[in-house]
């Protein structure tokens, strides 16, 4: 899908980390929990949940179907109340806006007017056209028909689809639906952007095309995206930061370097698989991960050289991780993990993050607990 | 009877027909569409849940169903003579017709606004809409082409309430089908009123048909009727393609 090279400020695969991202918390969840009652049943979809999204970062949270993504999303503006906990929003307590019952206050409303939602279903009115759809948040904030028009279509443009702009969305392939809805979401000039399995229904191009613009306009607008997601892939490609959901709760989180040199992250793991067993029971399988300038050095024949040992390289890989350049490799030494404390030693002088991979893991914290790597 | 006896009796009893259904179509709608819209926003899991106004609407209209519209109508006497000054005749009819429909369009509305997808209405609500805001841009206008079905519905339903009207001496086509053609043995006359009854229902119906596919079309949540799409597909299009490509390999 041909677009506007202006939506690429920083082009090219090894781009540093964007500077848009700074420290001020847009969206604190602190406690959050939601339990739904239904039919005497009680399920805790969320449990506990504490997240802290930066200013200006794309924040990924993914989990397996169930985990309690959806819900965690839709307590943040709301749309769903939470049993328990609290919401802030860009300094503001969403939690305390509410009001009673299922009716949103006029001020919880003002608020949700300036979060955008994109949805997987694109849920775009039929009965509009695109033009109309984008205007709509417009209308609810009382804008006037010149301005609306205006407004709306800057941001087609914006997305790629100012030709689109009378056609109805049952003219409209899935991509571009989701295109209309983006554009919709930045109507009211939001700061943060929620997006529910936003490319779910869209084929891997479209994903990609998608992905890319949600990425650019983090960028040119700094805008602040939480997204929600069962696909590793887009984690990797457009996150700066990521929670791991199990079971209605964070199992880790944190920005994606962080998590990459967590050792025994589950996240890093799968944003980063190296495959490759032990050959034999005396030996020490590492993994090992490159980060930034380390990437090209000759750490492994180094090694060998130095501790005159026989390294096997059993998988490696190196990828580009949230716009940074990343390395992995998996290793194997003889002889057993104390026999090798030494040449580990050297590797993590070396500025790399080693991680011995077995049961009988001396250095390894559990897998199972709840890490928070972020500060 | 002859036709030019027939016709002044016809177009008399054509015009008091299109005056009752005409006026009573406008009432039930006005009434009817924000009761099956307030049974959907008071149910269970809706934007105003409500069960006691949900259920207690929901009997009232089950009830005003059950009724027999010619008991409706004797019922309603004292009612209509209240708001109308008296019962009988065009004007007065009104009122039983309008209320015998109400419940019915009622129900059709709901069973239209139902199908309206929640995500729409959660869209709207994520960008900071009212429950009123997500009544007017999403409700009404998504179920807008089954809405359009529902009042065509209604009216074919009204001519058939307002033949039973001449008992309160309202005149119209049924009842001039009744009085003058069946209890008088004009065979004749009744046949013919009966014959423009049917081209009338038969005419509202296409017309109601048409706006609500050219709504639906709009959408594009449906496409051409299927008796159309028939047609459609004998048109010859890939044949004519494919021949085109050969002619261009040859
Ligand atoms: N409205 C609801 N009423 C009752 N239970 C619900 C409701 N919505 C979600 N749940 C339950 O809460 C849990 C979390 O659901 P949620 O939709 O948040 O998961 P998810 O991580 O988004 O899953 P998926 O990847 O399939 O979308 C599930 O067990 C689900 O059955
Ligand atoms: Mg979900």
């Amino acid at each position: 899908m041909p677009r506007s090279d202006r939506m690429h400020p920083c082009p090219g695969a090894t781009e540093p980390r964007h500077s848009t991202v700074t420290e001020t918390p847009v969206i604190t969840t602190s406690g959050l929990t939601k339990i739904y009652r239904s039919g005497g049943r009680e399920v805790t979809a969320i449990d506990g949940v504490d997240l802290h999204v930066r200013e200006g970062e794309v924040y990924g949270v993914i989990g397996q179907s169930g985990a309690g993504k959806s819900s965690l999303i839709r307590c943040v503006n709301l749309l769903e109340r939470p049993t328990s906990g609290t919401v802030t929003v860009d300094g503001q307590d969403l939690t305390a806006l509410a009001g009673r019952g299922q009716r949103a206050s006029r001020e919880l409303r003002q608020a949700r007017s300036r979060i955008g939602m994109v949805f997987q279903h694109f849920n775009l009115l039929s009965s509009r056209t695109v033009q109309d759809n984008v205007e709509l948040p417009l209308e609810i904030l009382g804008r006037s028909g010149r301005e609306r028009s205006a407004k709306a279509l800057e941001l087609l443009d914006l997305v790629g689809l100012a030709d689109k702009a009378k056609a109805y969305p049952a003219q409209l392939s899935g991509g571009q639906k989701q295109r209309v809805g983006i554009a919709r979401a930045l109507a009211g000039d939001p700061k943060v952007l929620l997006s529910d399995e936003a490319t779910s229904a869209l084929d891997p191009e479209t994903t990609r095309s998608i992905l890319q613009l949600l990425r650019d306009l983090n960028r040119q607008l700094g805008l602040t995206v939480l997204l929600i997601t069962h696909e590793m892939d887009v984690v990797k490609t457009v996150c700066d930061s990521a929670a791991l959901m199990e079971r209605g709760r964070v199992v880790e989180s944190g920005t994606v370097d962080e998590l990459l040199a967590t050792p025994g992250s589950q996240l890093a793991a799968a944003l980063f698989p190296v495959g490759g067993g032990a050959s034999g029971p005396d030996s020490t399988v590492l993994d090992i991960t490159f980060h930034g300038e380390s990437t090209g050095r000759p750490v492994i024949s180094q090694l060998a050289r130095t501790y005159n040992v026989d390294v096997s390289i059993l998988g490696a890989a190196v990828d580009t991780v949230g716009g940074a350049q990343i390395g992995r490799m998996r290793i194997e030494l003889p002889g057993r993990y104390d026999d090798n404390v030494v040449p580990v030693g050297f590797l993590r002088e070396q500025g790399l993050q080693v991680e011995l991979v077995g049961q009988d893991a001396p250095a390894r914290p559990a897998g199972s607990e709840v890490k928070e790597v972020a500060k | 009877m002859t036709w030019s006896e027939m016709q002044p009796l016809l177009t008399q009893a054509s015009w008091d027909t299109l005056y009752m259904v005409g006026w009573s179509t406008l009432v039930t709608v006005v009434l009817g569409l924000p009761l099956g819209v307030l049974l959907v926003l008071t149910d269970r899991g809706g934007l105003l849940q409500n069960v006691v106004v949900n259920k207690v609407v929901g009997q009232v209209v089950n009830f005003g169903r059950s009724l027999p519209f010619i008991i409706l109508l004797i019922a309603l006497i004292p009612f209509t003579k209240m708001i109308m000054g008296t019962y009988i005749g065009r004007d007065a009819s009104i009122v039983p017709l309008a209320i015998g429909a109400i419940p019915f369009f009622a129900r059709l509305v709901e069973t239209a606004v139902r199908e309206v997808d929640h995500g729409l209405v959660e869209a709207v609500q994520a960008m900071g809409g009212s429950t009123w805001t997500v009544v007017r841009r999403v409700l009404v206008p998504e179920a807008l082409p089954s809405l359009v079905s529902s009042v065509t519905t209604t009216v074919v339903a009204l001519i058939g309430y307002s033949a039973m009207a001449g008992a309160v001496a309202a005149g119209g086509l049924g009842d001039l089908a009744i009085k003058q053609g069946y209890l008088r043995f004009e065979t004749g006359l009744m046949w013919v009123t009966v014959a423009v009854l049917a081209v009338v229902i038969a005419l509202i119906q296409y017309a109601g048909d048409a706006v609500a596919r050219a709504l639906h079309r709009r959408g594009g949540r449906g496409g051409p009727a299927p008796r159309l799409r028939l047609l459609k597909a004998k048109e010859p299009d890939a044949p004519a393609g494919a021949t085109d490509e050969a002619r261009q390999a040859a």
